[in-house]
């Protein structure tokens, strides 16, 4: 068996049964990248001479039987999280040679744990996009390809593109995401691994770089749901550092993954059917229940009256907090700086942020100060403020119902590089199903769970009440295990 | 609402984002197209709705008004463009 192809369980009992160890299990992780990582540019920072000697720093720690819960696990960080002494870019222009000196709570988390970092993963822009491809370091391929149309480089789904890709791709075991709109479950779903976008303050926002602050959550991609869980466990927990970070347990999730679903309640949203969805999401949907009935759950329709509102709502609420949040970069105190002869200082703010920022953040930038200005506040950010408020009411009056929800996890598969980027409200579309648990502050995760007629992944979404990540673990499992997806990307490591 | 060159120039100001007078026209229309797609969520009743700021609903904690770090000087000018000393440097400002 070929190093790359461990599951993080698998490889976490290889290296505590002494089968391999994490120089070796490191070494064939960066053999991988330096082979693939031209073609598919998932990483944007590869940090190899790092990840060797964490790797042997681990091993020692192992020889003494000190191992953390990660010990020597090698992970890809999503550049969007502050890694002390690495270049940290957020896929950005304006922070393309920013190297913190400071580690972001969810990073430090893992080191604390063990893992080794390969290096940092590419994104779109700011988590601006649902293609990966806004990203200042050029865009990622997807490493699945359309069987009969193998020529045509698909989009890896964003913003966590590089992550997605490189995990299914084999060039990492596990990696950290985020998602603000859909960011973890739309590329986990679009490279056929899963994903999980925790409650809400499950995960310290504390070193990520801010997109939209009441909708970002940090989580973990990875080959299996087991793995998701393993990561999300060190992943997670309280940080004084970060206000709306939660100080309420963290439970074992993976022991939630063999929990089964007898008994559940499993909520299927009609408003989730929606015209123009294909037909095989649709029938891949109701294989997903029957497996979930197969197994002793039962499944109940339920309304969520308010979700067709929820796309245009987030694009009012995450692009105001967004031109909130990227007010900091001017072109001062770190990042790029654009001055032409004779500037003055404000001439110096609006030369830099042209320059340092890419098409989709200004343009996000743009409809965030305009639904933030005077006389317009009320009519689009309180309006949509509002709307937040019925969609999470929606939720809680469908959990009074069922234990968990079930959804497709994107309406299409993954679509080619050169598509829907035409038109920035089609490119929006992409998180029809995903964005809603952003605006409620619940869990999400994406579960492949089939392919499409032309062996493209698709997913599944299990959306959990509030802080109930092991149910959504559970049900998620259950899909995995009925579903057994085998199906490999034709790029990947050994291939 | 449909927005005015006017109103793109001065959201741009707002911004501190330059527009060069050519990327106007296209930035008018792609803000257009998003804040006519928007639109919709004025047929939203929304009466007697408490608007919904934060992401969780845990409520803010207070906590300790006491210095936690300092003496970093060299840390954070450790990015900045340029750095004169211990300040970072911009164009003059006060004539």
């Amino acid at each position: 068996m070929h190093p790359t192809d461990f599951t993080l369980r698998g490889a976490i009992d290889a290296l505590n049964e002494g089968i391999i160890s994490s120089v070796e299990l490191t070494t064939a992780h960066l053999d991988a990248i330096a082979a693939l990582n031209p073609r598919l540019n998932a990483y944007i920072t590869v940090t190899g001479e790092q990840a060797l000697e964490q790797a042997r720093a681990s091993d020692a720690r192992r020889k003494e039987g000190v191992a953390g819960p990660l010990e020597g696990v090698p992970l890809a960080i999503k550049d969007l999280f502050c890694t002390a002494g690495t270049l940290t870019t957020a896929g950005s222009r304006i922070l393309g040679r920013f190297t913190p000196p400071y580690e972001s709570t969810v990073s430090g988390n893992l080191l604390r744990d063990g893992a080794v970092f390969l290096g940092k993963a590419n994104l779109d822009e700011f988590a601006m996009g649902s293609s990966n491809t806004t990203s200042a370091s050029g865009p990622v391929e997807n490493p699945w390809s359309r069987a009969n149309d193998p020529d045509t480089r698909l989009v890896p789904g964003g913003s966590s593109g590089g992550s997605a890709a490189a995990v299914a791709a084999r060039l990492a075991l596990g990696a950290t995401a985020t998602d603000t709109g859909g960011s973890i479950r739309q590329p986990a779903a679009f490279c056929g691994i899963a994903g999980i976008k925790p409650t809400y303050g499950r995960c310290s926002r504390f070193g990520i770089v801010a997109f939209a602050s009441s909708l970002d959550q940090a989580g973990p991609v990875a080959r299996t749901v087991e793995d998701c869980a393993i990561l999300l466990k060190s992943m997670a927990g309280f940080d004084p550092k970060d206000s709306t970070s939660a100080d309420v347990p963290v439970p074992d999730f993976a022991a939630a993954c063999a929990r089964g679903v007898k008994g559940l309640r499993i909520g299927v949203p009609k408003e989730y059917r929606l015209e123009g969805t294909p037909p095989e999401i649709e029938a891949l949907w109701e294989q997903g229940l029957e497996w979930l009935r197969a197994q002793g759950a039962e499944t109940v329709e339920i309304s969520l009256p308010h979700t067709k509102y929820a796309l245009p709502t987030y694009y009012i609420v995450a692009p105001a907090e967004a031109s909130s949040n990227l007010a900091r970069y001017d072109g001062v105190r770190f990042g790029l700086r654009v001055t032409e002869q004779g500037s003055d200082l404000r001439d110096l703010y609006e030369r830099t942020r042209a320059q340092g920022f890419g098409a989709e953040v200004r343009r996000r930038i743009l409809i965030g100060t305009y639904v933030l200005s005077a006389g317009y506040y009320d009519a689009y950010y309180l309006k949509a403020q509002k709307i937040r408020a019925l969609i999470k009411r929606d939720f809680d009056e469908a959990f009074g119902k069922v234990d968990a929800i079930v959804t497709p996890a994107t309406p299409s598969a993954a679509f080619g590089m050169d598509e829907k980027q035409d038109d920035p409200v089609k490119m929006y579309l992409n998180d029809v199903f995903t964005v809603t648990a952003n605006l409620a502050g619940l869990p999400g995760l994406a579960v492949p769970a089939g392919l499409d007629a032309q062996g493209l992944p698709l997913g599944l979404q299990v959306i959990g009440k509030s802080f109930d990540e092991e149910t959504v673990f559970a049900v998620g499992a259950a899909i995995e295990q009925a579903a057994n997806f085998t199906a490999l990307p034709r790029l990947r490591a050994g291939a | 609402m449909s927005l005015d060159i006017a109103t793109v120039r001065r959201i741009a100001a707002l911004a501190r984002i330059r527009l060069e007078e050519g990327e106007l026209a296209q930035a008018q229309a792609e803000l257009n197209g998003i804040l006519g797609w928007i639109e919709q969520l004025q047929a939203v009743n929304t009466e007697g709705v408490e608007p919904m700021a934060g992401g969780g609903a845990v409520a803010l904690r207070p906590r300790p008004d006491a210095v936690t770090d300092g003496s970093i000087a060299d840390k954070i000018l450790a990015n900045a463009p340029d750095r004169q000393g211990d300040y970072f440097g911009v164009p003059k400002v006060v004539e």
